[in-house]
């Protein structure tokens, strides 16, 4: 299952780095991050695979929910099949 | 690799998390048709058996899939086959036991409402029809997540005159017998003309005698998203806005389908429709009046009204059709009153009336829809505002409904809270003038011609 991480909120240091450190623990195979920063927000969407992962994305929620408090930016993860349903025919 | 692009998905993360996008309902139709019995404990028990087995996991798989999609799944929510049809073999009169059944049984499956305590009588009565109309003003008045509907016309039919009459009195004793919460009961009693056999949100939900088994639907929502889409496309002409409108309810519906089927797999049960509503909320940014009001009016009831709210219900069918394979429901912008804040700030300042949200109704779904109106408002005269509103319906061959709170004791300037996705509403002015002889008269009105249309 491929699911679609979105982090949103005022840049700083290490946020990749902190996120993408949850994803290797839990055996999430990233494939695709895509970064910038727009009016002086951090935007970041990535995709990844969780195939291999035993872990199921309301689990990943929690996890990635506990980050989102600590370091104060809005983390969201999702099913990628949301978004193609929403923008591929 | 993903096709998906960066603004592709920060536009649909934004609609979740700032425009309210969220589908309103799963809604579980259940047949109850093996469950009658000439005792009716039995019968009720059947009932709760059957529901608490097939919906067992309804909730459940509900939170499932809005974790996993990330999008909100608002309401789980159950609709039967209309109970008059259930009870009718039922040796005793009085179904509330039935509708009781039906409470307990929704509570142990965690949905937040139940419809299906209904009967069908566009063209007459059988036993079992009037039986449950006798119990509605008890049924509601004794249960709390129970919602009853009564199909008093068709365009095939005609309507009832006798079921208007009766149905303008059971209004008035369901609004005394819960006069102490403001009549809450008349917020679970919709009244219809053309009445659909898989619409999934309340207060008209039933499982139609023509659904299978058991079916899962979905009832989207968005109209926030629509009135945020359509502050991009200010000051260009009206054709930008219908195509604005129809992208934003393709959109919309995808989410929908998305849900629809993904419920439909986990609940081993066959996908029904997706109901392309946009169905508004109390909330800041939910309004369907706020989409009018975007669209160029100063206020929703004004000149206008109608002309943009026609096509802002043609544009979501036009968009939503193409997103799913199977459409259904009722399908077309909802205009409650007391669940809209753009409707409510516009009836207190003094834009919307009665007779204005009639007109509307013509152009869209479904009908005059949780408006408070004075609590000395005559029987009579509440069954005239259902018989105009269903000869909108039977006429123009749609779905109209009335669902009127006539509030004990207060009056026009005052105003009524329900509380949550009801909402609260200012109590609305209504005519005057009596319609009792007419009433009075009884009968049924003969099925309109099909030509001739003008």
């Amino acid at each position: 299952m491929r699911i679609v991480v979105t982090v949103v909120g005022q840049d700083k240091v290490g946020i990749i780095a902190k996120v993408t450190n949850i994803l290797a623990n839990s055996q999430v195979n990233i494939l695709n991050i895509n970064q910038n920063i727009m009016d002086g927000f951090f935007n970041m969407v990535l995709i990844a695979d969780m195939t291999d992962s035993k872990m199921s994305i309301k689990t990943l929620k929690e996890h990635l929910d506990r980050l989102s408090e600590e370091i104060g930016l809005e983390i969201r993860v999702q099913s990628e099949d949301i978004f193609t349903a929403m923008h591929q025919i | 690799m993903s096709v998906l692009t960066f603004n592709d998905v920060l536009e649909t993360t934004r609609m979740i998390t700032h425009q309210n996008l969220d589908v309103r309902t799963i809604t579980m139709g259940i047949s109850l048709r093996d469950c009658g019995h000439p005792d009716i404990k039995v019968c009720a028990d059947r009932i709760y058996d059957k529901i608490t087995k097939k919906a067992e996991k309804l909730v459940q798989t509900g939170e499932d899939i809005e974790s996993d999609l990330g999008v909100p799944i608002i309401n789980k929510r159950i609709s039967v086959t209309p109970i008059s049809m259930v009870g009718e073999s039922c040796d005793t009169a009085d179904y509330v036991p039935l509708a009781k059944a039906l409470d307990k049984a929704a509570h142990e499956v965690g949905v937040n409402f139940i419809g299906g305590f209904s009967a069908l009588v566009d063209k007459g009565y059988t036993k079992g029809d009037r039986n449950l109309i006798a119990s509605i003003p008890e049924a509601l008045a004794t249960t709390d997540i129970v919602c009853s509907s009564v199909n008093v016309g068709s365009t095939k039919a005609g309507i009832n005159m006798d079921a208007v009459a009766q149905m303008g009195r059971i209004v008035k004793e369901t609004a005394e017998k819960t006069a102490a919460n403001d009549a809450i009961g008349c917020a679970k009693l919709v009244v219809f003309c053309n009445a659909v056999n898989d619409n999934p949100f309340m207060a008209g939900a039933f499982h139609g005698v023509t659904e299978p088994e058991s079916v899962v639907s979905v009832g989207v929502s968005g109209p926030g998203v629509v009135k945020h889409a359509l502050e991009a496309v200010r000051g260009q002409d009206i054709g930008a806005v219908a195509e604005v409108i129809k992208r934003t309810a393709f959109k919309i519906t995808r989410v929908g389908q998305l849900v629809a089927q993904e419920a439909a797999k986990r609940l081993n049960t066959q996908f029904g429709i997706i109901d392309l509503s946009l169905a508004p909320t109390p909330a800041v940014g939910d309004s369907v009046a706020h989409i009018l009001e975007e669209i160029g009016l100063e206020s929703c009831g004004g000149p206008g009204t109608t002309a943009t709210l026609a096509m802002l219900n043609d544009a979501v069918k036009k968009g939503g059709l193409m997103a799913s394979s199977y459409v259904g429901g009722l399908s077309g912008a909802f205009i409650p009153v007391s669940e809209d804040a753009g409707m409510i700030a516009a009836v207190e300042r003094g834009s919307l009336c009665l007779e204005k949200l009639e007109a509307m109704t013509c152009v869209c779904s479904v009908g005059l829809d949780m408006i408070a109106i004075p609590g000395d408002t005559s029987a009579e005269t509440i069954a005239a505002i259902i018989a105009d509103e269903s000869a909108i319906g039977m006429i123009n061959n749609k779905t109209t409904a009335v669902r009127v709170i006539p509030v004990p004791g207060k009056g026009v300037g005052e105003r009524v809270e329900f509380g949550g996705l009801l909402g609260h509403a200012p109590i609305m002015e209504v005519s005057k003038f009596k319609a009792d002889t007419f009433i009075a008269r009884g009968g049924r009105i003969p099925a309109p011609v099909r030509s001739l249309t003008n």
